[in-house]
């Protein structure tokens, strides 16, 4: 393999890691607040299909953001109402919201645009360009750092350069911040949060809501940046190995960009190469396919590294009288 | 003291809920411009109207009573299956293997071993996850989540790379061989002098999957191991208490659990393609889960839940032919149920429950 092809890979691999990581730490401050979301998948598929219907409407990228990111957070007031407020399952709730999302999008897909469930195709002006960054043109000569540089640092949209600076923005709010220390803590013991006289129910919706929004902008990314317009169930799964990436990462920020990185990297071998031979044996495409979820349980197994969620994870919070 | 009398728990919520799912399903198709009073009786025709319609109902009821058994034999041990649909897909390679490779003299035969087949291939595929939440603590709803995507992966392999015959493009079986066929609902009920319809799918394991009630009730209800079971779901430390191995009675659930959802194969695999295509389950894993919380996780209940979603599968489809509302309608539609008979059953138990109190107060 040259040092090209290296680079492309690289290259999808950052583009493809994108959604993930989004995704991830959507997942990374709900369950940190103790609030299991597997509704992921949903939040992020009603984002794409809104922000790429208002793209292709308004011709306005920027609107059709917002409008993915609001859809994405009216999920998530649903999955708050009925697992915060209603004190419901939140495993079943999370199923119930991601189905929602899997019907929703085709049906209004099908009434507002009759093209068999997906949006028209976006035009330029519909989708995320390329931000080059400075002096990408003038250094890609250089060798090595070159085309380190200008192919695979720039040229990526803006919610790529969004999604990796939200890691330590996440990393500072979480560990550095009064918010963040009593998010952790409501995730952990939220009896001891409400002795301290502070809400559990409001830092628990503002988790879910700050997840919502970063659902949005994954949702967004899949289908104005990644890929020009919506088609049903596009996100393939993809909530699920954000999921995966979570718990690979132990619900730790700058793990899950790691996590995340991985699980990007298989996703763009498997894209490029499709049967791979290692020393004679050939790795098929569906073991690449199927490589996150294994890792994920091989992690949970606790054979490398026991992952232990936030303890009060899953269960709603009854106030004592 | 109860605050609800039984009936208003096992009758009057889960109604109120699917009333409640069923006004805002209304309202969608209101929403996309279409007429809801019309389209359910388009649904009723369509799904209910002829032995057709019932022929498919009752096809796609089969499916739900499977995988609603499955979640629901996992949810008295208190464990929630959300991998029905792998094990699903497993029990469909089992059943293909046993179809494929055993040369059996008569249906009947090839049923049974078939049924044996996709049993062992589902229990496996959820004997992993079983063992890694008994003595790992691994949670088994996300192993269950991931085994899902795995199963896909697997039987992607296998049907692409294994079992395809040469020269079909196609990733799927051959055709099971001619004796492996089994009846029809037609060809069950011809001899009996009843007409039903002869190019529905509807098939024999629909009975198969009626004795697969009458066998959980049984199990749940009138045995030790039944027993053990829901005192495990009632409450773990109670069930330690009184010696019964929590190791035990979450491998034996869970694998009851995978056998049932593999059994399925038997309707939708030997019943109905008569060979092995990719996603043959078609989501009826997930829709299980819809299946047993509506029905409260009894066989009976399960009974009526499936026939109901095998009624909005079908009536589904009919609508997608003869009006503008897509399939997907239906999930949306699974969605509002699982999310009211599931996730927001306080809403509708906690007003119902201080209407009981306050009727009983003001008889006192």
């Amino acid at each position: 393999m040259d040092f090209l092809t290296l680079i492309q890979v690289l290259d999808s691999t950052i583009r493809l890691a994108t959604p993930l990581l989004l995704a991830c730490l959507a997942g990374l401050f709900s369950e940190r607040a103790g609030i299991f979301d597997i509704g992921l998948e949903g939040k992020m598929l009603a984002a794409a299909f809104f922000s790429a219907a208002v793209a292709a409407v308004t011709g306005n990228v920027w609107l059709g953001l917002l409008a993915g990111v609001a859809s994405s957070l009216v999920l998530s007031g649903i999955h708050g109402l009925a697992s915060i407020t209603f004190r419901g399952n939140q495993l079943i709730s999370g199923l119930a919201v991601t189905m929602l999302a899997q019907g929703f999008t085709v049906v209004i897909a099908q009434r507002w645009f009759q093209q068999g469930g997906r949006t028209p195709s976006l035009l330029t002006e519909g989708r995320f360009g390329p931000i080059n960054l400075p002096f990408a043109e003038a250094v890609s000569d250089v060798p090595v750092f070159g085309p380190i540089y200008s192919e695979l640092l720039s040229g990526h949209s803006i919610l790529v350069y969004l999604a990796f600076a939200a890691v330590p923005a996440t990393w500072w709010l979480l560990y550095r911040t009064r918010f963040g220390l009593r998010l952790r803590a409501v995730g952990e013991n939220p009896e001891a949060v409400d002795t301290a006289g502070i809400s559990v129910v409001g830092l628990r919706f503002a988790a879910v809501g700050i997840c919502g929004l970063l659902c949005g902008l994954a949702g967004a990314y899949l289908a104005t940046s990644l890929q020009a317009g919506f088609v049903k169930d596009m996100t393939a799964g993809r909530g699920y190995i954000a999921l995966a990436a979570l718990i690979f990462a132990k619900w730790r920020p700058w793990h899950a960009m790691g996590a995340c990185l991985l699980f990007g990297l298989l996703q763009a071998v498997a894209l490029r190469f499709q049967n791979i031979e290692l020393g004679g044996i050939t790795i098929p495409v569906q073991m690449m396919d199927a490589l996150p979820y294994i890792l994920t349980v091989v992690i949970l197994a606790g054979f490398v590294g026991k992952a232990i969620p936030p303890k009060a994870g899953g269960e709603p919070y009854v106030k004592e009288r | 003291m109860e605050k609800m009398p039984k009936w208003a728990d096992v009758v009057l919520i889960p109604l109120i809920s699917l009333l409640l799912a069923a006004i805002i399903s209304a309202l969608v198709i209101l929403g996309i411009g279409e007429d809801p009073v019309a389209a359910v009786k388009l649904m009723i025709d369509g799904a209910l109207g002829s032995t057709y319609g019932w022929g498919y109902t009752l096809y796609y009821a089969t499916n739900f009573l499977f995988t609603g058994l499955a979640v629901s034999v996992a949810f008295h041990a208190r464990m929630f299956n959300i991998g029905g649909e792998g094990q699903a897909m497993l029990g469909g390679l089992g059943a293909a293997l046993v179809c494929l490779y055993i040369p059996w003299p008569h249906w009947s035969m090839a049923l049974a071993g078939g049924a044996i087949g996709a049993a062992i291939f589902g229990a496996a595929w959820a004997a992993i996850p079983a063992y890694l939440q008994a003595r790992r603590g691994s949670h088994i709803v996300i192993t269950t989540i991931m085994f899902n995507f795995i199963a896909a992966a697997v039987l992607n392999y296998v049907l692409v790379n294994l079992l395809r015959p040469a020269g079909s493009m196609d990733p799927a079986t051959a055709r099971f061989p001619e004796a492996v066929h089994l009846p029809s609902l037609h060809e069950v009920l011809a001899p009996l002098g009843i007409e039903f319809s002869k190019a529905a799918p509807a098939n024999v394991s629909f009975l198969v999957a009626l004795a697969a009630c009458v066998f959980v009730w049984l199990l749940i209800w009138r045995t030790k191991l039944g027993y053990e079971i829901r005192a495990y779901g009632k409450s773990e430390q109670g069930a330690l208490y009184a010696g019964i191995s929590p190791f035990k009675i979450t491998m034996i659930a869970m694998l009851l659990s995978g056998a049932l959802a593999g059994m399925m194969a038997t309707n939708n695999v030997m019943g109905e393609a008569e060979r092995l295509v990719l996603n043959s389950t078609e989501g009826a894993g997930f829709i299980g889960i819809a299946v047993a919380l509506m029905g409260r996780s009894h066989p009976f209940g399960v009974f009526l839940a499936a026939i109901l979603f095998g009624f909005l599968y079908q009536g589904g489809a009919e609508l997608a032919l003869w009006t503008k509302i897509p399939r997907e309608m239906i999930v949306v539609i699974q969605a509002l149920v699982i999310m009211f008979t599931g996730a927001l059953d306080n809403m509708v138990r906690m007003p119902l429950e201080k209407i009981f109190v306050a009727l009983r107060k003001g008889k006192a």
